[in-house]
């Protein structure tokens, strides 16, 4: 195995004791400095994904099985104190709502020190110019007085900051982003969007990055994967896939996106809704909504055609020959 | 028997629908015995025109006040200062009591959840403001199912289902199905799709200009979605601060911004082409604190062209469109008014 | 935070003074002449005489309640009709046994209730957690003087080990002599805490593990003690709360418990006031248990105030 490989992910699958399969088999790997970008609808599993990536999901009600390796270590069997020390250094993540995401009684300062304290042999007074520092990094600005403010004190934009300020505390290899930007206004989405990618890339993490917008997928990611129904249906760098989808759901998903040449047009839609995942379809988890589906589609699982070196995508009509991929672009 | 249907246009097409005047809202802040502590300036200072069956649009950042201006054009809350007309008519009084406005101006908010009572059924929402203003019960229902086939659910999978078992996109579809029944003329959207994916936002917005062209609807279309603005409004309101920085026709305002807040704004779209990524932020900080808002022109905290104009009075809406698509663009910008005292201001007019 | 502590203050005077007006109306509720609730029926009528002078009781009532308001302040509530002896003095001998009794009372059940409430909380729909939701439930609703007489049949008749009735001899002091005589009351009086504050504090320890910075905490690697921390700071303002308003209510609310125990606190010289119709008793002490109620009120608010950030003012 290489060493640059952060995440080794092989037919991951995570249930929940109320019989929702979130999770239904995915692969895939994330190297140094690379940036993934989970896009998918909500309830798709993207979450679920991201939080069994640091086995996050509540312990007693969670079933995780497949394989699963950051750094090379096994997650899936790692006891409650190895995973606990690979949470921090090695990994870490942000999250949606900033607001709830942070402890309120605490100040910025304490819940950054505090990681920092936890994992390393440093002084108080050190760890707290580390969060200084960190402060700084994430462009907050009197960052010394931001240190003792509590997080409801704090804009939208600036709690996110001290959000990406914590999950940065330890120096992680790997950064996970649920939705990081969602909640927030276009102007302060893109400054988030701008320092995560400048930060990715100043200390050479790999990255994670979880959105259901395909325009903050276009802003931050290397490789983009859409999940549907707990599965990747397709993945690809980002620019040949919002270029040319291959799976007929991303391409539903790209003709819904409203962008600027949109206007006057009618929008594409996607009939119908998303499968119960208590009770998933046998074959492809989109043939019910899917307009070129046929019979072969619900008999079993598509499996990953590739037609291009780099591309792949869960779906039938996809041609394997690379030869023919080329005809069809062309064409 | 009542009829409870569209009435009928008074003052002809060139009158607008809606005219707001010198609208403001100021929320007092609560500071216990020792007097008042100021106010939380939502709205100061608003004029606005709706013309009949335009989409208008309001942008701007939270807390700009999109939705107060919604609030006060809705009753929910009572205005600080202004007044408002409707088709001609100022609302309260004689010819037009506040009782018969709201019938004619209905609402549709972000959460989709908690806007319908969970206790009542489908049908039974949608059938409920009809049967308060006198609509008998059946003819309720009925027009209850006539809508729900309007807004794309068939009546005899959904009407008797209650909120719950509903998805979000089906839910939003409700409630612009519920502010339909009463045959308003004017309807206000505070961000009906921000809380829906993409493709379930798709549907809604199909649904919202296909209705529009059914029923001969107004929208007031609140978003902070430039994208979805750009898709569906004739006219926008750029909003910083309770103020109108910037309003005109959508083509020429994206085409050809005036004011510099708009600039940034519109730049913080995302690009959807990986190709072409920006690399510094158009805007850079939060907007500040509407309690004691800078003075002068409230943008000039962040504003890339500030002088000191700026920071000394504050800019009014003043015409700056040159073509016959500009007609009505109007910004609040010193830069753009000749012999402000602004440097770019009179390089213009030379 | 120094202006809402005074704000704070502020507001509570007005409460205070109402306290002090309804204290000051039970004298004249009362049926007949005040006098006859302030003097013994066998007073001498030169005596009736001077105390309806020195009271103003041949004034208007406003001039009166100023003017009792004034001997309340200095600590002045009259003596006795039954023993002839300042209320004052018995209040200041009483109260402090009170007070022992409620803060020993209190604190039991605080600690009891957040020991119980926080792992029931942790482990909730587990054995210890039914455990503890009953041992809530019993807490509240047994009644006291049943349970305190339970107890003195096992620990005093049966078992012989503590002592069923008193105070100790002579003055209090936190030595075994008299702790052995704390030990049942104080029980007996903290079962209710200790059912409420566990139910709460299960409550919020619930609502907090399943808030999403829980979430955060875990995915930075804290280990459980500083998890722990987290929860108790994020709890603590609401169990202060709920164990503020509870020693409130100890320190009036003991009349059964104090009776069962004969414990010489303001709960049994009340119970002895009333079916004395002493109204001198009854109206100083009723005085004094509000005042320390409404400070009580203050402080928990005030230290709610300091625990949580986000209700912090300038
Ligand atoms: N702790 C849990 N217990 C049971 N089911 C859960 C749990 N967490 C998530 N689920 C279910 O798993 C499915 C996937 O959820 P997930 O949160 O991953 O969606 P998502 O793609 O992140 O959606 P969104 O965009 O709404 O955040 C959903 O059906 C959800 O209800
Ligand atoms: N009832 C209220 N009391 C006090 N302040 C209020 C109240 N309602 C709104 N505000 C304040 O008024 C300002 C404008 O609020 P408003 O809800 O109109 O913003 P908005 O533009 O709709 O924002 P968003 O995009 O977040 O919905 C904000 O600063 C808000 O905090
Ligand atoms: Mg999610
Ligand atoms: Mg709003």
């Amino acid at each position: 195995m290489r060493d640059d490989l952060l995440v080794l992910a092989r037919d991951l699958r995570v249930k929940f004791t109320t019989g929702v399969n979130a999770v239904n088999g995915v692969d895939f790997d994330l190297r140094q400095r690379e940036v993934l970008c989970i896009l998918g609808e909500s309830g798709s599993g993207k979450s679920v994904t991201l939080r069994a990536l640091m086995r996050l999901n509540p312990p007693t009600k969670t079933i995780m099985s497949g394989t699963l390796e950051l750094g090379g270590r096994d997650v899936v069997q790692a006891s409650e104190n190895e995973m606990s020390d690979l949470r921090g250094p090695f990994v870490s993540m942000i999250f949606q709502e900033p607001m709830t995401a942070l402890d309120p009684v605490f100040t910025i300062g304490r819940q950054i020190t505090e990681t920092i304290l936890r994992h390393e042999n440093i002084s108080r007074r050190k760890a707290r110019r580390r969060a200084l520092e960190l402060l700084e990094l994430v462009q907050i600005p009197s960052a010394k007085r931001r240190l003792d403010a509590y997080p409801h004190e704090l804009s939208g934009g600036l709690r996110q900051r001290a959000m990406i300020a914590i999950a940065l505390s330890c120096r992680p290899k790997l950064l996970l982003a649920d939705e990081p930007t969602t909640a927030l206004d276009a102007s302060v989405q893109i400054q988030i969007l701008l320092l995560l990618r400048e930060i990715q890339q100043e200390l050479g993490m790999g990255m994670i990055f979880v959105t259901h917008d395909l325009g903050v997928a276009g802003e931050v990611a290397d490789r983009i994967a859409v999940m549907y129904a707990g599965r990747f249906i397709e993945e690809g760098p980002v620019a040949d896939l919002m270029r040319q989808p291959l799976h007929p759901y991303a391409k539903g998903l790209l003709g819904a996106t409203v962008h600027e040449g949109s206007r006057g047009k009618r929008l594409t839609t996607i009939p119908g809704a998303p499968p119960d995942l208590r009770d998933l379809p046998g074959g492809c988890a989109f043939a019910p909504r899917c307009t070129e589906a046929e019979g072969a589609c619900l008999a079993h699982l598509p499996e990953l055609r590739t037609p291009v070196p780099d591309r792949a995508a869960r779906c039938i009509h996809v041609d394997d020959r690379p030869a023919a991929f080329g005809e069809r672009l062309a064409s | 028997m009542l009829h409870i249907d569209q009435p009928e246009d008074r003052g002809g097409p060139a009158q607008p629908l809606v005219i707001a005047r010198g609208l403001a809202k100021y929320f007092p802040l609560k500071r216990g015995l020792f007097g008042s502590g100021g106010a939380v300036k939502a709205v100061d200072g608003l004029d606005l025109e709706i013309k009949k069956g335009e989409t208008l649009a309001i942008v701007g950042e939270s807390g700009c006040g999109k939705s107060t201006v919604s609030r006060l054009l809705m009753g929910l809350i009572p205005p600080t200062a202004g007044e408002v007309l409707f088709d001609g008519e100022l609302v309260g009084s004689a010819a037009l009591p506040a009782k018969e406005y709201l019938r004619q101006v209905q609402m549709v908010f972000q959460d989709s959840y908690a806007s319908l009572n969970p206790r009542l059924s489908i049908e039974e929402s949608i059938a409920f403001p009809p049967m308060v203003h006198g609509l008998g019960r059946t003819e309720a229902v009925e027009r209850a199912h006539d809508l729900l086939d309007a807004v794309g659910l068939a009546p005899g999978l959904f009407a008797g289902r209650y909120p719950h078992e509903l998805s979000g996109g089906q839910r939003q579809r409700i409630n612009i199905a519920r502010a339909l029944a009463l045959r308003p003329r004017l309807i206000i959207l505070d961000e009906p799709v921000s809380a829906l994916d993409k493709s379930v936002e798709a549907q809604v917005l199909n649904l919202l200009m296909d209705l529009k062209e059914q029923f001969g609807l107004t929208y007031l279309f609140i978003s902070h979605d430039l994208n979805v603005v750009h898709h569906v409004a004739d006219r926008v309101l750029v909003m910083y601060l309770g103020r109108a920085a910037e309003i005109g026709p959508v083509e020429s305002i994206f085409a050809a911004p005036g004011h510099p807040y708009t600039r940034g704004l519109l730049a913080s779209r995302l690009s959807m082409d990986p190709t072409k990524r920006r690399k510094t932020p158009p805007l850079t900080g939060d907007p500040p604190n509407p309690v004691n808002p800078p003075p002068g022109c409230r943008f000039n905290t962040r504003c890339p062209i500030a002088e000191p104009v700026c920071s000394n009075s504050q800019p009014n809406l003043a015409a700056i469109g040159h073509t016959i698509h500009a007609l009505g663009h109007e910004a609040a910008c010193w830069a753009l008014v000749p012999g402000s005292g602004h440097s770019l201001a009179t390089r213009k007019v030379a | 935070m120094l202006l809402y502590t005074l704000r704070r203050i502020l507001y509570a005077v007005p409460i205070a003074l109402a306290v002090s007006l309804v204290c000051f109306m039970l004298v004249h509720i009362a049926p007949g002449d005040p006098i006859d609730a302030i003097l013994p029926p066998d007073a001498s009528a030169e005596t009736v005489a001077l105390v309806r002078k020195d009271y103003g009781l041949d004034k208007p009532l406003p001039v009166q309640f100023g003017l009792w308001l004034a001997h309340v302040v200095q600590g002045d509530f009259g003596r006795s009709i039954a023993n002839r002896r300042l209320v004052a003095d018995e209040l200041v001998s009483a109260a402090s046994k009170t007070f022992i009794l409620a803060t020993t009372a209190a604190s039991l059940g605080f600690v009891i209730g957040c020991i119980l409430g926080g792992l029931a909380g942790a482990f909730r729909g587990t054995l210890i957690d039914r455990a503890a939701v009953s041992f809530a439930v019993g807490g509240v609703s047994v009644p006291h003087y049943w349970l305190g007489m339970v107890l003195v049949i096992i620990f005093s008749v049966t078992l012989g080990w503590l002592p069923s009735m008193s105070a100790g001899p002579g003055d209090w002091a936190w030595d075994w002599l008299h702790i052995r005589h704390l030990i049942l009351p104080a029980i007996t009086l903290s079962v209710i805490p200790a059912g409420l504050v566990t139910r709460t504090v299960r409550g919020v320890v619930v609502e907090i593990l399943s808030q999403d910075f829980m979430t955060t905490l875990r995915g930075k690697g804290l280990r459980r003690l500083m998890l722990t921390v987290h929860v108790m700071k994020n709890a603590a303002p609401t169990a202060l709360a709920v164990m503020g308003l509870q020693l409130g209510y100890l320190m009036g609310g003991s009349i059964l418990v104090e009776t069962v125990f004969a414990w010489p606190g303001t709960g049994m010289m009340l119970n002895q006031a009333i079916f004395q119709r002493d109204i001198p008793v009854l109206q100083g002490t009723t005085l004094v248990l509000a005042m320390i109620f409404v400070a009580l009120n203050l402080l928990v608010d005030l230290i709610q105030t300091a625990l949580d950030p986000r209700m912090r003012r300038t």
